[in-house]
């Protein structure tokens, strides 16, 4: 075995640039995919983190239905707090769920007293929302980062639309689940910045303060949003909480509540998908390289070598041996492209991060580009590529075995 | 009891319109320890009869036994391992492996096609290297070295396993006539000392009078046997 490589490796170098032409080409073939893997991964991590982190949690209950209409942000579909009180024990209950936060969502007019426009809201238990969406704070560009009774948070854009300041006196009214209509005064504590996404430009106010708008005697909830210990354990959470809150029925017997991960409520999840798909088409692409690279040079290497396969295989070299010999080639090829590839791709990206790559993604912007390789994406280039080029060179190696001595021997 | 015996060996090539005979009825018998030689003009037959004795083809027709094998039966991995066992070749053109050391070709056959253990290996090779005196060129590569000297490696290579016959196919063919025939000197006292059996071939009549057993190729016939001493058939 040991001949077998020594054999391979000197025939590598015999024929250097060939060697090196095919082991530069793998190799920026694997740079180039760790760089895009890494970047691309990068950039969905850091985005989902954005919206997850900003605004919808990890995942959602609603009441059943809530979520098919939420663009309407009905009343009627609230959750009464009997209802809550249930989820709010399944979910203590849960040691998967890191915080969660009930929200009483509606729509409703907001004055400055010169003009009015629409704003959606957010009644929150402020603690609860910035420990279940911590990255919602650092959205308030202006203003303390708190929420206390009887003050309100807006959208940056309406903010400078109507040219509201900090401090500044706003009302807003709302119409009740029963159709009246109620108004409160708001003092403006913070501007936020818009986010990506549904409820990327909510409003939010004290959930107290929304029930005394609605006029509802204790305060319902539309949604609770939930952020989990460990995101990438995100499926499993959703399908044991799922089980979990279908236990809870209503009179009827059917159940009440319906679960949604962040994938379900945001329209990024299918940019997410398209950047997966691309990676896989990418992977692709470094098969065909490395495939079509190492079955020309090893075609080749049998060509040339046939007289030296003919010799062999007269003293008595076994076809299986002989078969071997042009496999561990390519292997070799492989190797040294995913081991070159691997550092040459880490070094890259770490000059990506010392660099530092700046982009705007919908209204924020300059966000750092931090490129993390995945040592599991590394693993699985270069195990891609190790494979590939032995599977390359089998074809190859295979004719190189079933060659007649003497035909290869009389072969000028 | 002889170690080859070959009889009514009939090779015919097909090739596009016609039937080449290559080889007709041709019977013989080879002693263990012979120094042998086919000898006969350019198409006589001498490659075809080489390569049957060596099991890298099969005649059409005729029956042929090696060290008690049935040779002519084997299947293609059988060959193989027979040849590894019993055989050691030597090629015209040398046939060395370019990216293989002296030592490293000469150490080839007893680790990829026999299975000895280092220490035995390196015994045998540093043997074989005294003995083609090579001891002091073992570390350079075949391209280092001149053509009479790529032969003596050959040699080596072809004898480090113990085989019980050599065959060598025009051997000094691509040597000055000098070299030629210290390669013949060296190849016999080879059988001298190891008691190995050696068929060669040669067109080359002066070359030819080194063997102690002449067979004498015309046409893919058998024309006549002359043994060292002066015995003619
Ligand atoms: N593979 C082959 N196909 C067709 N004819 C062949 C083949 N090999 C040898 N021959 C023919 O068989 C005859 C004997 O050839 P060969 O044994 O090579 O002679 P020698 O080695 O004495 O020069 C020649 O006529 C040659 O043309
Ligand atoms: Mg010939």
């Amino acid at each position: 075995m040991m001949n077998l490589f020594k054999i391979a490796i000197r025939n590598l170098i015999r024929y250097k640039r060939r060697t090196l032409l095919t082991a530069s080409l793998i190799t920026i073939g694997v740079v180039f995919v760790l760089v895009f893997v890494s970047i691309t991964g990068s950039f969905k991590a850091m985005m989902i983190g954005q919206i997850t982190d900003s605004m919808l949690g990890h995942l959602q209950i609603h009441r059943k239905g809530y979520v098919a209409s939420i663009d309407n942000l009905p009343l009627n579909l609230n959750m009464k707090s009997q209802a809550y009180a249930k989820v709010a024990t399944v979910l203590d209950a849960t040691p998967e769920v890191a915080a969660f936060s009930p929200r009483l969502k509606f729509g409703g007019m907001f004055s400055n007293f010169v003009e009015t426009t629409n704003i959606r809201l957010n009644g929150i238990y402020p603690d609860r929302e910035f420990q279940t969406v911590p990255l919602l704070t650092s959205r308030i560009s202006e203003g303390k980062k708190v929420l206390n009774r009887g003050e309100i948070l807006i959208p940056i854009l309406l903010a400078k639309g109507l040219n509201v300041k900090l401090g500044d006196t706003v009302v807003i009214v709302a119409t009740n689940a029963d159709g009246s209509v109620n108004g409160k005064q708001f003092i403006v504590s913070g501007i936020l910045e818009s986010a990506t996404g549904p409820g990327g430009r909510d409003g939010y106010v004290h959930i107290e303060d929304a029930a005394e708008v609605l006029r509802m005697p204790e305060a319902e909830v539309s949604e609770v949003a939930i952020r989990l210990k460990d995101f990438s354990r995100l499926p499993t959470a959703v399908k044991q909480l799922e089980t979990k809150v279908a236990g809870v029925v209503n009179k009827e017997g059917r159940s009440m509540f319906e679960v949604h991960s962040w994938e379900q409520l945001s329209p990024f999840f299918n940019i997410a998908r398209m950047i997966d798909v691309m990676t896989f088409f990418i992977k692709i692409m470094l098969i065909a390289i490395v495939l079509i690279s190492i079955m020309n040079v090893m075609i080749m290497a049998v060509y040339e070598r046939i007289r030296e396969i003919g010799t062999i295989a007269a003293i008595g070299t076994l076809p299986g041996k002989i078969r071997s010999m042009f496999i561990i080639e390519g292997f070799c090829l492989g190797i040294v492209g995913a081991i070159v590839g691997g550092l040459l791709g880490s070094a890259v990206i770490l000059i990506v991060n010392l660099v530092g790559i700046r982009f705007d993604f919908g209204q924020q912007q300059g966000l750092l580009l931090k490129a993390t390789l995945n040592p599991n994406d590394l693993l699985t280039v270069s195990v891609i590529v190790i494979f590939v080029a032995v599977a390359a060179s089998l074809q190859p190696a295979i004719k190189a075995s079933k060659m007649e001595p003497i035909e290869a021997l009389r072969h000028v | 009891m002889a170690l080859i015996k070959a009889q009514n060996i009939t090779k015919d090539y097909q090739t596009e319109d016609v039937v080449v005979h290559a080889l007709q009825e041709v019977d013989f018998e080879i002693e263990p320890a012979s120094f042998v030689s086919f000898v006969g003009p350019s198409g006589s037959g001498k490659t075809t009869i080489l390569n049957l004795i060596g099991c890298l083809d099969k005649p059409s027709a005729g029956n042929l036994r090696i060290a008690d094998t049935d040779v002519i039966n084997l299947g293609r991995k059988e060959s193989a391992a027979f040849r590894g066992k019993y055989l050691g070749f030597i090629f015209q053109d040398f046939n060395l492996i370019p990216v293989l050391t002296v030592y490293e070709n000469i150490e080839y056959p007893l680790i990829m096609v026999q299975n000895i253990a280092p220490q035995e290996r390196r015994e045998r090779i540093s043997r074989m290297l005294a003995a083609v005196d090579m001891t002091d060129q073992a570390h350079k590569y075949p391209h280092q070295i001149s053509g009479g000297q790529k032969q003596r490696v050959a040699i080596a290579r072809a004898l480090v396993t113990n085989p019980a016959l050599v065959l060598a196919d025009e051997p000094t063919a691509n040597l000055d006539s000098q070299t030629a025939y210290a390669v013949i000197g060296l190849m016999k006292k080879m059988r001298d000392d190891f008691g190995t059996t050696f068929i060669f071939s040669t067109h080359d009549t002066k070359i030819v009078g080194e063997a102690e057993v002449i067979f004498r190729l015309e046409d893919g016939r058998l024309v006549g046997k002359e043994t060292k001493g002066g015995t003619k058939s």
